[in-house]
């Protein structure tokens, strides 16, 4: 039962994308969000589509996998080609439903839109997919530095994230416990009215919280006692390192840069 | 023979101004390698004496002296260096998302250099036995296992002196011996100081000394044996003996009063089946 509480929805794997460095990922995917916008001409759209398939099979991960990981935004998508269909009013029209005509310059505009929010949200999704959720801390507290300047609390940012996801599977153990500890006593959560099913919810949150406090309070004592004092003079077990595959990406991101300025109408 | 690690002189504490007091005029001493246990009931001050001891808390009356320094602000970090804790819930003092993290987060605190880290991690790891779940998360181990990280977490920074503040606690039985077990090998490899704080008495059947609690007050300060002797006051002041001590007692109700104070089964049936041989 262990097993079901994987957070988010990284799936294992050793393939280059999962080894990459998760700095290099978060830049080039913060890049490519950018350039996806400057795409213009079919050329344009067909080299990010290409590219973007290329690092979605280099994952390793089923390509349908990816693609149900999507579902939730697949109605956006449509609804966005939908919109664009009826109300962009340009060049000859193709055919009528009914007595609605339907424009050329209708579908062009309505498949680019979809297109451009497709790749975006399958490119973003393969973040999640190949990083885990502490490497993806740990890439925020790297990138964060120069805030530092500025006194931005990146090492307690970096900390609070990293502890919040070390205590979401044992609040979930203890969200169970108590639900069956009050469902032993009667509380029923599962049928009734609406009002009735928030209300019992009541007993639930509420033990939750009391011990959560608990816990934070036990916690920071026990931070204290191992000699916690702050980020500063602190150093790291883990440790992120550009390697040769990390420079290589950003080489190939450049080049479909330069592709995308020559491919633009 | 080790010397004075620490040292309480005359320590009173209270959690506020009109409170009662929790620890009244406590004094002892504990030695760079003894193994003291320290027991009492809910309430009499014996988890209060740990906090004591690394600054977690601070006395209104009276000195602590740890390796001959005074506990204060000033010295706090450097006396939680010399003190390693484990805490009673195996959850709330894991700080890392995985074993490792956990292990390496005492040792990051003290700015340990990265290699240095790597090779202590790995000793510290296969000390209790955890070698093999580096890469573990939390929720996938024991509550046994996690108190063991919690203590490589603690040999990492090669401290001076251990408390276990109720670490077996919250534990089932095979979790507690686990962690017994630990705790005896580490002492074995470690000229360390050891203080277990517990209410069970039947883990103090080991140590070289035991400091019995009541009230606020140190009740009793003696060996195991002699503190098992002493049956009828220990179950007055709210403690439960070890089954072999009740049945050392019986006997000698019974007209059999064994010559030695038995810790141990092996103990008790020494004493048994050479009680009528007169040599």
């Amino acid at each position: 039962m262990n097993n079901a509480f994987i957070i988010g929805q990284y799936v294992p794997g050793e393939s280059i994308v999962h080894r990459l460095d998760p700095r290099t990922k978060m830049v080039v995917i913060f890049l490519f969000v950018i350039i996806v916008f400057f795409a213009n001409s079919f050329w344009s759209y067909a080299l990010l589509a290409v590219f973007s398939l290329a690092c979605a099979l280099f994952t390793r991960i089923k390509f349908s996998y990816i693609i149900k990981g999507l579902t939730p935004v697949w109605f956006l998508i449509i609804f966005t080609f939908l919109l664009h269909l009826i109300v962009t009013k340009e060049g000859d029209i193709l055919f009528r439903i009914f007595t609605y005509p339907v424009y050329a310059g209708g579908v062009m505009q309505g498949a680019a839109i979809s297109l451009r929010f497709f790749l975006l949200i399958m490119v973003t999704s393969l973040l999640t997919l190949t990083t885990t959720p502490i490497e993806i801390t740990d890439a925020i507290e790297s990138l964060l530095q120069p805030l530092k300047k500025i006194r931005f609390p990146v090492h307690e940012l970096a900390l609070m994230m990293s502890i919040s996801l070390r205590f979401i599977p044992t609040l979930l153990q203890e969200t169970e416990k108590i639900s069956k500890a009050q469902a032993s006593r009667g509380v029923d959560f599962k049928t009734g009215r609406v009002k009735e099913r928030i209300q019992a919810v009541v007993p639930l949150l509420v033990p939750l919280f009391v011990s959560a406090f608990k816990r934070a309070e036990e916690l920071a004592m026990a931070m204290e006692a191992r000699g916690y004092q702050g980020g500063e003079g602190r150093t790291k077990l883990r440790e992120l390192k550009i390697q040769q595959r990390d420079i290589l990406v950003f080489g190939v991101f450049a080049l479909l840069i330069v592709g995308l300025l020559f491919t633009r109408a | 023979m080790g010397y004075n690690f620490i040292e309480f002189k005359n320590v009173s504490f209270r959690y506020g101004e009109n409170m009662p007091w929790v620890l009244e005029n406590v004094s002892f001493q504990i030695k760079s390698d003894e193994w003291i246990a320290i027991i009492g009931h809910n309430g009499s001050g014996k988890s209060t004496i740990a906090k004591l001891m690394n600054g977690l808390l601070s006395p209104q009356k009276g000195t602590i002296l740890i390796d001959g320094m005074e506990v204060n602000e000033d010295t706090i970090w450097e006396i939680r260096k010399k003190i390693g804790m484990v805490f009673q819930n195996p959850d709330n003092q894991f700080v890392g998302t995985t074993v490792q993290d956990d292990v390496a987060f005492g040792m990051e605190n003290r700015g340990v250099p990265r290699q240095e880290m790597l090779k202590r991690l790995e000793d510290s790891l296969s000390a209790v036995g955890m070698q093999d779940y580096e890469l573990r998360e939390p929720h996938r181990l024991s509550g046994g296992q996690k108190q063991r990280v919690a203590i490589a977490g603690v040999l990492a920074i090669s401290p001076q002196a251990i408390i276990l503040d109720e670490a077996t606690a919250m534990l089932d039985p095979n979790g507690r011996k686990e962690i017994m077990d630990t705790i005896r090998s580490v002492k074995k490899k470690h000229p360390l100081s050891l203080i277990t704080i517990t209410h069970d008495l039947n883990e103090v059947t080991l140590v070289d000394r035991v400091i019995v609690m009541n009230k606020g007050k140190v009740w009793l300060e003696a060996s195991p044996r002699q503190v098992f002797s002493r049956k009828k006051e220990l179950l007055e002041i709210g403690l439960d003996i070890p089954f072999i001590a009740k049945l050392a007692g019986h006997l000698s109700q019974q007209g059999m009063p064994l010559k030695n104070e038995p810790l141990s089964h092996e103990e008790l049936l020494e004493e048994l089946w050479t009680y009528h041989s007169k040599m």
